[in-house]
């Protein structure tokens, strides 16, 4: 029995390549689940709420923690390359800098664990992280950012144009991603496969007059969309305080049911987005959620991030929210993986962000004739004019 | 700004919406969703997200409804690439171009008229058919003529038909050229025109900066007509102020038929 655990635990545990020296964890035995306790979340015309308890099995478990935790390299990745100049121009990083979404990986791995790989979703510009939780490679998103023929955009689109199966970028007007979630909501619902999408804004973009409307629209026509709010309490610079006349964003729906969420918890943010598609895929209309999460850098990486707050501040949402450390303790408390395992995926996840980033930084540029590509859909040849009359480019569909 | 991105979005999950603005002046509000969500889409994601969606609606001066409501944007769209921009003059122009920016897989903006629509045409036989299609990116020669080329889009064409008219008597023999699409625009047909001709006008309702007339000149020069030009290209534009109000000052805010024969005689040198 002992052996045979061990056996299934080695197999659910990890990817198939295993380096030869890795430390021998087969004898352990590990509880197949665990129940944890997530935070109630405060509703908005909402009856009942997510569930406040929550069960993870260990494959989820190990799955999550691979992927917020490939998320949090690539994204430092990200950061020196960027500091490096290898990629250029915009790169907002999940972990705040550089649009990156540091310490908002609980956000896109929960979600993603809420929803299924046929729905959808669309988000603004600190997007490398859904890029990666919806499909794509860390090497397609690297050589995007350093603007190489092998990204996923060939090249073409950088850190704010990334696009995937139902995964509609990567936008860079502020708000204006949201009426086309609803959009492709419309579409959901028009083609009556149940399918929702997850429209994505951050706190910043929630006073944008399009997102009302979007607003207005989604609950006319009950659209399956669920918007998210991302709320890390600064817009670039500006406190939700300074910014804002109410900072209830979960309300600011009004008449769209809504609900805060703990959005460094990967399982309360993963119980938030199963129940909001529910309730879309039960015909209910559209349902927002505020995710509450925090941004550790600047904006970008144009901003250290400390003009406008303190240090201090930074520091305490730092040792005691992040999201990879809560999920890494409670799974190591209860018994479903051992500290050792997860240094392994440490390990693993390091060399597939290091091979990612070599290829990242060898890879060619595009080639200057395929400059003028993909301007039309499918559409026969074209010329394409240059600096000057003189200068042609091809452009194939 | 909403419906227009609703509509955007909607297209790239697969549908194929046709999103109208009651005027194409209040599209300037949800220009951002035009040209940012939709016409940069298919080149920024490198090939892999098309958005096959129709912006339709009226476009340019009315009749009395004032600065607001009156204004051209056939250069604005027409400015840019992962557009296709196209601006029908009679009937059979309005069905087979809605019908091809329908089946288009990529973002067209259509201009109509809104003085046009109550006008009646000749329907021709063959435009009865429902699959009744006109190729965008190709002009249309109205009129056959020898001694100067005529270039127009949208309502200025029917005037430019009828200066020619008023022409013929004076035995000036005008070749119309409707351009039916702004972008991709086809300059070969009218540089082939005036190679034959010599003489180049083109007539627009828009303001004269930066518009459809400019372009079509700075492209003569850039090719083969230049050379067969007798006098430079001339333009009649719309009068370069917000239109106003009154009948009588509109009525000089809009290029009319004595304005294009004049054009042309002076390039004539009649």
């Amino acid at each position: 029995m002992r052996k045979m655990l061990a056996a299934v635990s080695r197999v659910l545990s990890g990817a198939a390549q295993k380096p030869a020296s890795r430390v021998l964890v087969g004898s352990r035995n590990f509880a197949n689940d665990a129940t944890f306790e997530i935070k109630k979340c405060d509703l908005h015309r909402l009856e009942e709420g997510p569930p406040v308890t929550t069960v993870l099995t260990r494959e989820d478990g190990l799955r999550y923690y691979r992927m917020m935790q490939t998320v949090r390299r690539m994204e430092l990745k990200a950061d020196q390359l960027y500091k490096q100049k290898i990629i250029r121009g915009f790169c907002h990083l999940c972990d705040g800098q550089m649009l990156l979404p540091l310490m908002q990986e609980a956000c896109c791995v929960g979600m993603e664990a809420g929803i299924n790989p046929t729905d959808h979703l669309i988000t603004a510009y600190r997007a490398h992280g859904f890029t990666f939780t919806r499909g794509l490679s860390v090497r397609e998103i690297l050589a995007e950012l350093t603007g190489r023929r092998g990204g996923c955009a060939k090249g073409k689109g950088g850190s704010m144009h990334m696009y995937a199966k139902n995964f509609y970028g990567g936008n860079g007007i502020v708000g204006a991603q949201v009426p086309l979630g609803a959009g492709i909501a419309l579409a959901c619902k028009y083609n009556g496969k149940d399918e929702v999408c997850l429209t994505l804004y951050g706190d910043g973009a929630a006073n944008q007059g399009q997102i009302f409307e979007a607003y207005n629209m989604a609950a006319l026509w009950k659209l399956p969309c669920i918007f998210i709010c991302e709320n890390n309490r600064y817009g670039m610079g500006t406190s939700v305080e300074r910014a804002a006349a109410s900072t209830d964003y979960y309300k600011r729906g009004d008449f769209i049911p809504g609900m805060r969420v703990d959005g460094m918890d990967v399982l309360c943010v993963r119980e938030a987005t199963k129940f909001a598609a529910a309730h879309c895929r039960a015909g209910k209309g559209p349902i927002l959620m505020e995710l509450q999460t925090y941004r550790y850098h600047g904006h970008s990486m144009s901003d250290p991030g400390v003009s406008y707050r303190t240090r201090e501040e930074i520091q305490e949402v730092r040792s005691k929210s992040d999201p990879i450390m809560l999920l890494k303790d409670r799974m190591v408390n209860s018994n479903l993986a051992s500290v050792e395992e997860l240094k392994e995926i440490d390990v693993e996840v390091r060399k597939e962000i290091e091979d990612a980033a070599q290829f990242a930084t060898a890879d060619p540029e595009p080639p200057l004739e395929e400059l003028g590509y993909h301007i039309y859909s499918n559409e026969p040849p074209f010329e394409v004019r240059g600096a000057n009359q003189w200068i042609k480019f091809k452009s194939i569909s | 700004m909403g419906f227009a991105g609703i509509a955007v979005g909607a297209a790239m999950a697969g549908l194929r919406p046709i999103c109208e603005f009651m005027t194409f002046n209040f599209s300037m509000q949800a220009i951002d969703q035009v040209i940012n969500s939709a016409a940069k889409t298919y080149y920024m994601s490198g090939g892999l997200q098309n958005v096959p969606i129709v912006f339709r609606g009226p476009n340019g001066a009315s009749a009395g409804v004032a600065a607001q409501h009156s204004q051209c944007f056939a250069a604005w769209y027409g400015h840019c690439p992962g557009l296709k921009v196209v601006s029908p003059w009679n009937a059979e122009d309005a069905k087979g171009l809605i019908k091809s920016a329908i089946r288009d897989n990529n973002p067209v903006v259509m201009l109509e008229n809104e003085l046009m629509y109550g006008v009646a045409f000749e329907f021709p036989q063959e435009a009865q058919s429902k699959d009744f299609l006109i190729p965008i990116g190709k002009a249309k020669i109205e009129r056959q003529g020898t001694h100067i080329t005529v270039v127009a889009h949208s309502r200025p064409v029917g005037h430019c038909v009828e200066a020619a008219a008023v022409l013929a008597k004076e035995g000036i023999e005008c070749e119309v050229i409707n351009m039916r699409t702004i972008r991709p625009m086809d300059i070969e047909t009218i540089e082939a025109s005036v190679m034959k001709t010599n003489h180049l006008v083109t007539v627009e309702g828009g303001w004269p900066q930066f518009g459809v007339g400019a372009e079509i000149c700075a492209r003569i020069m850039e090719g083969p007509a230049f050379n067969f030009l007798d006098a430079p290209a001339v333009r009649v534009t719309g009068t370069d102020v917000p239109m106003p109000y009154a009948k009588i000052l509109e009525d000089n805010c809009v290029p009319q038929v004595k304005d294009i024969i004049f054009a042309i005689k002076k390039t004539l040198n009649i």
